[in-house]
């Protein structure tokens, strides 16, 4: 098995999934019924592209594994989400605010990874797009709605921003698999999708009204592994069931 | 702060769902205003692949009919069969009529 493409895949998939968690906590509990609807269609966009993800990465696996071993039934440790994702759903601005940051990555990781040379990963990125970028503008018109909006809409969203803030450096750091495989032609350089990122959200921001905060020192540790401690519930709740009921399926 | 929680106002949803038909009333929603009534809408009404084209229109435009007078509206139709063209004989050719 080729354990840099193993490993460079979950370090993209498992952002979509814990962050697909994330959101999927919100089902019948959004702000508004439309809301609700908006988020957790964001949640199973996120959720079909692990399956292709996870899917993929059970194939090179081998062993008759699959995709829901994959998704499932890893300790903490192995899980390679950024920070960022696994952020709770403080309430509806940081919840917007995690997906605008968020997006904002999404959309250009996945517009460098569609020139990759594994033409699966190349294919998935081709698919996910379309659904990206909706989720990109969704996001960015509630940050501007709210950030341009009322006195305590622009406050809650301002907290949101400078809170979640040091959780976007990360989003740029290579680890080992990933210097491997933009050798190799299939990996997208994180580094260089950083300029573009802070420009583009830093326009958002200001039609938003919103201050940029200025930080000198960043989280990190996702990538590694190493995770806050909103982590072990989400994956708690998550696992549950095919912890409880070993292989089960629906 | 006193709880007064202010609704959206409510927008009624016209979805088109192939090429060619016309839009048809789906439902209504809430939002604050057009643009983000057409995005709940596509949220809402359109996340099955069910339309290609969407209209909202908020619901407060529309001039509805009274159903206190549906007798003096629409019941001095009924008696007159003679409205309906039911007395021709169609070709074969002519469909969907």
């Amino acid at each position: 098995m080729d354990s840099n493409l193993y490993n460079y895949i979950l370090g993209i998939a498992d952002n979509n999934l814990i962050l697909g968690q994330r959101l999927g906590e919100l089902c019948g509990h959004g702000p508004s019924l439309e809301t609700d609807i908006a988020c957790t269609n964001i949640s199973l966009d996120l959720f079909g592209q692990v399956r292709s993800y996870f899917q993929y990465a059970a194939k090179l696996k081998g062993n008759n594994i699959n995709e829901d071993e994959v998704a499932f039934l890893r300790p903490e440790r192995e899980y390679k989400n950024v920070l960022l994702v696994e952020q709770p759903n403080t309430n509806f601005a940081y919840i917007i605010v995690r997906q605008f940051l968020f997006d904002a990555y999404h959309l250009l990781f996945l517009q460098e990874l569609q020139k990759s040379k594994d033409i699966t990963l190349s294919a998935i990125a081709n698919k996910s797009i379309k659904e990206v970028s909706y989720h990109y503008r969704f996001s960015s018109d509630w940050i501007k709605r709210l950030g341009d909006g009322t006195d305590e809409s622009q406050a809650k969203i301002q907290n949101a921003i400078n809170d979640l803030w040091t959780y976007t450096d990360e989003l740029f750091h290579q680890v080992e698999a990933d210097k491997i495989l933009i050798e190799a032609g299939v990996g997208v350089d994180v580094t260089q999708l950083k300029a573009p990122y802070y420009s583009r959200v830093s326009e958002v921001l200001a039609q938003a009204t919103i201050q940029v905060p200025d930080l000198k020192y960043f989280q990190k540790g996702g990538k590694q592994g190493i995770h806050t401690e909103h982590m072990g519930f989400l994956l708690a709740d998550m696992q549950y069931m095919q912890r409880a009921y070993p292989n089960m399926t629906w | 702060m006193k709880a007064t929680k202010k609704e959206w106002p409510l927008w009624e949803v016209f979805v088109r769902s192939k090429n060619g038909l016309e839009h048809r009333h789906f439902g209504s929603l809430h939002a604050a205003d057009a643009e983000m009534a057409l995005e709940n809408a596509r949220d809402v009404y359109t996340r099955r692949n069910e339309g290609v084209s969407i209209w909202v229109v908020e619901s407060k435009n529309i001039t509805a009919s009274n159903p206190d007078h549906n007798g003096e509206m629409f019941e001095p139709a009924q008696d007159k069969v003679y409205r309906h063209p039911t007395f021709y004989d169609l070709p074969d050719e002519i469909k969907h009529m």
